[in-house]
């Protein structure tokens, strides 16, 4: 099995995972508008403003959709145990691709009340994914 | 937007998955090119406009073999799977503003023979749509190829629709069935039935294997001209009624779309049909471009043959298969036939306006509609009339 893939950390994905790395699930908020977003942007797709401040995600949301990889697709996740790559949308309404941990795919249904925690995967790089609350 | 332009000439390759063959994806855009330009009774020399498809072959390659000196007009649309249709467009607005004489479309690939599209992200995981936003929060995930972000759309609309897998097999099913009257589909010989669907293995939950496309080896082409150039050429020219392209918002992120189930088509469609200035129901066919089987019944939903959440039950009972109310892909499709990254689906839209369909002519076909998909959503459709 090769390594598994990481983000590159640079411009506003080295903050994103700065924040992971210290145990904050943190998002862009606009400044202008007040809307939450993610994935990092460099401005707000609403009002247009360039400014926006990082704050803390209250960490907890509720399962949108997933897919259970049962064909590994990539040599870096092989097919068993299957990986069920997942959408979480938050309390503040922003939906972002993780994992659902602690919880065989069998078991996932839409809706349901998940919790972020931290994964460290190498030095440098903390993944957020949830599990079941 | 409404043109003037027309299809005059296609051309094709075999499509196999054959283990004794291995033709490069430039041999295939060439094979193919050719093909198209002698169809349109046209010679090399003739061909001023070049739309090759993304990322798979480039103008100046194709210029080089083929011997294009004269090179006026040369662009490529960047829409993954829409790119040959929206391309409609844009060769359209080339041959009618002048900008061109002969503008011809290349597409094709050894996806099979050669690196397979999954294994791409692996050496590059900024290679998937949305670059680097993919793989800083997508692909460290283990969400890296197509059947899996779609797989994310078709399990919403499972949910919030009551769509059932046995809908989605219905497409597969109607795809194969129509690749047994194609002699140069790659899966004719090999029929199969709704329990084989419902039988076949999970791939990316909820797509199983017979939900997702075929690797294949093959190229296809077309060439658009003006109408009155058109008028002196060897075949009957099927005209562009209408052309259009969009994409959904944001387009490079898939799953924080406040629609889920917007894309690209849902604004393009009502674009082309309002400037061809028919419904969707006067179609006597459609080439739906079929990824993945959910992608058939979002499309159809977002074209508006049917509302949206109704997709599934429109797939069944026969309506999209030949002699239905709407035969889908009556080449096999890329379910069935081959995966000729859309062009394909244009080609056969040409040979069902021309009649020359053969055992799966739709009777007194007079007008068509062709979509293209891809990159996370981006939409084309052409409405197509003989």
């Amino acid at each position: 099995m090769s390594a598994r893939p990481l983000p590159q950390l640079t411009g506003l994905s080295a903050a994103f995972y700065a924040f992971c790395k210290a145990r904050e699930l943190r998002f862009q908020r606009c400044s202008g508008c007040a809307a939450w977003r993610h994935v990092p942007r460099e401005r707000c797709g609403e009002c247009g403003s360039p400014e926006f401040t990082w704050e803390r995600s209250s960490g907890r949301g509720r399962l949108f959709t997933w897919v259970v990889a049962t064909r590994s697709m990539h040599p870096a996740f092989p097919s068993e145990p299957p990986l069920a790559p997942a959408v979480v949308e938050t309390d503040e309404g922003v939906r972002l691709v993780t994992e659902v941990v602690g919880c065989a795919p069998a078991e996932l249904q839409i809706g349901l009340p998940v919790e972020v925690v931290f994964e460290d995967v190498s030095d440098e790089v903390t993944l957020p994914k949830f599990r079941r609350l | 937007m409404t043109t003037r332009a027309c299809i005059v000439g296609i051309g094709e390759t075999r499509y196999a998955r054959d283990k004794t063959w291995s033709p490069t994806t430039l041999a295939l855009n060439l094979e193919a090119a050719t093909c198209a330009v002698e169809d349109a009774g046209l010679r090399l020399a003739d061909v001023d406009g070049v739309m090759p498809f993304p990322g798979l072959s480039n103008v100046e390659e194709i210029a080089a073999n083929l011997g294009l000196a004269e090179v006026a007009f040369a662009s490529t649309v960047h829409m993954g799977g829409a790119s040959p249709v929206a391309s409609l467009l844009h060769a359209g607005l080339a041959v009618t503003s002048g900008a061109a004489k002969h503008v011809l479309l290349p597409a094709g690939w050894a996806g099979y023979s050669g690196a397979r599209a999954r294994q791409t992200v692996a050496t590059d995981a900024a290679s998937m749509p949305g670059g680097g936003i993919a793989r800083d929060y997508y692909v460290p995930y283990g969400l890296t190829a197509p059947p899996q972000w779609y797989a994310l759309l078709a399990r919403r609309h499972m949910a919030e629709f009551g769509t059932r897998p046995e809908q989605l097999g219905a497409i597969a099913v109607a795809m194969r069935r129509h690749a047994q009257q194609n002699p140069n589909a790659v899966m004719r010989g090999r029929p199969m039935a709704l329990g084989d669907y419902l039988a076949s293995p999970m791939i990316a939950d909820p797509y199983r294997l017979l939900d997702c496309c075929l690797e294949t080896d093959g190229g296809a082409a077309i060439v658009v001209t003006s109408e009155e150039r058109a008028r002196d050429l060897a075949r009957p020219p099927v005209r562009i009624l209408a052309a259009a392209a969009g994409q959904p918002y944001p387009a490079d992120e898939i799953v924080s779309r406040k629609d889920l189930f917007r894309i690209g088509l849902t604004s393009a469609a009502p674009r082309a049909f309002g400037a061809a200035g028919i419904r969707p129901s006067d179609a006597d066919f459609a080439q739906i471009y079929d990824c993945f089987t959910f992608e058939v019944v979002q499309q159809l939903e977002e074209a508006g043959f049917c509302k949206r959440g109704e997709g599934g039950a429109f797939v069944e009972g026969g309506r999209i298969e030949l002699g239905g109310e709407l035969p889908v892909n009556t080449h096999g499709g890329l379910l069935s036939e081959a995966h000729v990254v859309g062009m394909s689906h244009v080609v056969e839209a040409v040979k069902q306006l021309r009649g020359d369909a053969g055992p799966r002519q739709v009777a007194g076909a007079e007008l068509g509609v062709v979509t293209g998909f891809g990159d996370f959503g981006d939409g084309s459709i052409a409405i197509l009339a003989r």
